[in-house]
């Protein structure tokens, strides 16, 4: 009967512990949401993104050594300036292109941004410390991540308010109507170039509060870019147009994901981590091409 | 003023259907091809031919590869890494597992295996379209990376991981004699008249009601199904081809390049890479994939020495990190510029030409 429990209780942690780092892959999965439900880009460079917001949050304080909240400022000041750059310089150029082009055009930016940022604010890691608590916690016996734990409230409460902003603003009504038909939005004089700032802007938000949860768990570095490739089975678990779906997916691929490495990841070898998300994603997707709360594929010739 | 039609007439369907119709083109072909052959072996240094020259031809086979499904079929794709990967393992299991295998067969069933596995990795493109597709591609490059590292039946249990790729021979009919492809030059040309023929032989797959199934697929899938391609055959097609194509050149990155065999040659950046090779090349497009190879191996060398002899001293991770911004630069300026890539730079400069030097 002990062994039993305590074999459940071992099964909770697991669980809870991939629930909530799948808060965080949720965390960066919203920004591609986000993007792709105003603008209809699928943002490749939404990891580079939070590389990058992470890197100048910590480059800020200790080049400038000012406070955290005076260096937050200073980032979110950059993600809006490299969202006004991006939809002046490449965006803009490709209006009317094919998704496909789009995309291909984000990946570029990845690299110049992983570039950019790693020029300027050096390459080494980089530890980020502005006074989330970290280490182990237990509540009823289960040990719990206080970090994770964090992430799951922030995870919670941006996605609130991005609810909020989205149903309940002006700016929020304006985005819903360019994502819903770029031409309609247009006509009834809606500035397309002013939504996709915004909501590069707000991408750019989202990437630096997700740069600053990976960046205390793991230091800002290079393979938070890595990490953030893990947002695409997320994405296309829960479908590309729903942020509920964002956090849903992050939840199941987060949890599918430590179970696995812990029940299955001994039988064959270990370290399944680096694809059973993918391969879960594929799987899933042969049921369900949309995603789990994606909008219906009509295809018409 | 040289370079037009006028004066050749077709006076045969075989003759009218020729890759080169043009006399100008196949003169210049032939040239290419000769300067290829001997000039290359002959006049160019060691150090070029196997550190520009062998990869530059490797990763154009493999950006063909990828251009047949990207570029012809449209199916996007990440995994390309991950099929060269298996093209090398499974060659350097054949070549250990039958030492009697001559050294081509060998380098082939690389590539057939790798065609296998695209095959399996292609099933859900029947499904899933565009993004969704990409994705599911990242599936076959991550899990196949893993599969080489934790499995030691590939490597034939070797504790490193990194295995020595077994030299090339060709043993001499009718007589016991081999011959080994030890120097540079030698491998040079091996490689060259791999990717020439293969060459040759997808760009007549793509003239083929094949090829034409797989545009008609990436122009409109559900059209092309109304008017009888059909969308199994035909995209599976397409990612066997392609997977092949980068498997056999998964297998000479391994066996010719790097003469060892590791997985960490055919990561996820080496997916991309190739990937920007077929888009600053030109989507679709023979010769893009080898523009684009050429682009893409010579400007690190470019980023490289030039600053140097500027006289100014960049720090090497710095160089790096340029060299990323450059690319992504480039990617978007492309992009933005000539969506077609320089592929079709080139074909508005023989249009041009046609006239040159009285355009009206």
């Amino acid at each position: 009967m002990q062994d039993f429990l305590g074999e459940f209780y071992f099964f909770l942690e697991v669980l809870i512990s991939g629930l909530l780092t799948g808060t965080l892959y949720s965390l960066i999965a919203l920004g591609f949401v986000l993007i792709f439900k105003a603008s209809g880009v699928f943002n490749f460079a939404q990891g580079a993104m939070m590389l990058f917001a992470a890197l100048s949050f910590v480059g800020i304080q200790e080049k400038l050594g000012v406070p955290w909240p005076v260096a937050f400022v200073l980032a979110v000041l950059i993600m809006v300036i490299l969202a006004y750059l991006v939809d002046k310089l490449v965006l803009g150029k490709l209006v009317n292109q094919e998704p496909i082009i789009l995309f291909m055009a984000t990946i570029g930016i990845t690299f110049f941004i992983d570039g950019f940022g790693q020029t300027i604010w050096g390459s080494d890691i980089k530890v980020l410390d502005i006074g989330i608590p970290t280490g182990p916690l237990f509540i009823f016996d289960i040990l719990i991540d206080k970090l994770e734990l964090v992430a799951g409230v922030v995870a919670a409460i941006m996605v609130a308010g991005l609810a909020i902003f989205f149903s309940k603003t002006k700016v929020g009504r304006a985005l819903r109507a360019v994502a819903d038909d770029h031409q309609a939005a247009l006509s009834v004089g809606i500035s397309l170039h002013h939504i996709w700032i915004i909501v590069w802007s707000v991408a750019g938000l989202v990437g630096l509060i997700a740069g600053i949860m990976w960046g205390t768990k793991l230091g800002v570095q290079f393979s938070l870019s890595l990490v953030a490739l893990k947002a695409l089975p997320v994405l296309i678990l829960g479908g590309f147009t729903s942020i509920p779906g964002a956090i849903v997916g992050g939840l199941i691929i987060g949890a599918g994901e430590k179970l696995a490495e812990i029940y299955i990841g001994p039988f064959i070898g270990g370290a399944i981590e680096n694809w059973f998300a993918y391969m879960l994603a594929m799987v899933f997707l042969l049921f369900r091409p949309q995603g789990l709360f994606g909008e219906k594929i009509i295809e018409r010739v | 003023m040289f370079y037009r039609e006028s004066g050749q007439f077709s006076s045969s369907y075989k003759q009218d259907q020729a890759i080169f119709p043009l006399r100008q083109d196949r003169i210049g072909v032939y040239l290419i091809l000769l300067v290829a052959f001997f000039g290359v072996p002959l006049f160019a240094s060691d150090y070029l031919i196997s550190a520009i020259f062998i990869p530059f031809l490797i990763l154009a086979l493999a950006a063909l590869g990828l251009n047949v499904l990207t570029g012809y079929a449209g199916q996007l794709s990440l995994g390309t890494g991950g099929f060269m990967a298996v093209g090398a393992f499974m060659a350097y299991k054949f070549a250990t597992g039958m030492p009697d295998m001559p050294i081509i067969l060998v380098l082939l069933m690389g590539g057939l295996m790798a065609a296998a596995v695209g095959i399996m990795f292609g099933i859900p493109s029947l499904r899933i379209k565009g993004f969704y597709l990409a994705v599911a591609t990242l599936a076959a490059q991550f899990f196949i990376e893993w599969l080489f590292i934790k499995v030691g039946w590939f490597t034939n249990y070797s504790a490193s991981g990194v295995i020595t790729a077994p030299p090339l021979a060709i043993g001499l009919p009718f007589t016991s004699l081999e011959y080994v492809f030890d120097t540079s030059t030698k491998k040079y040309v091996f490689t060259l008249s791999f990717v020439v023929v293969l060459a040759l032989a997808t760009k007549n797959l793509i003239r083929s009601h094949i090829g034409r199934g797989w545009m008609a697929i990436r122009d409109m899938d559900i059209a092309a199904e109304i008017i009888g391609f059909r969308p199994l055959q035909t995209k599976l097609s397409a990612f066997a081809v392609s997977s092949f194509l980068c498997g056999v050149a998964g297998a000479l990155w391994a066996f010719v390049h790097l003469g060892t065999v590791e997985p960490e040659a055919f990561g996820i950046n080496r997916s991309f890479s190739i990937l920007f090779m077929i888009i600053i090349g030109g989507l679709g497009s023979i010769m893009g994939a080898f523009i684009g190879a050429a682009f893409i191996t010579l400007l690190p060398i470019f980023l490289n020495n030039v600053p140097p002899m500027l006289g100014m001293n960049l720090a090497v991770d710095l160089v790096v990190h340029i060299e990323f911004m450059v690319f992504g630069i480039l990617i978007v300026f492309f992009l933005i510029v000539e969506p077609h890539g320089l592929a079709r730079l080139w074909s508005i400069g023989k249009e041009k030409l046609r006239t040159w030097p009285f355009p009206y």
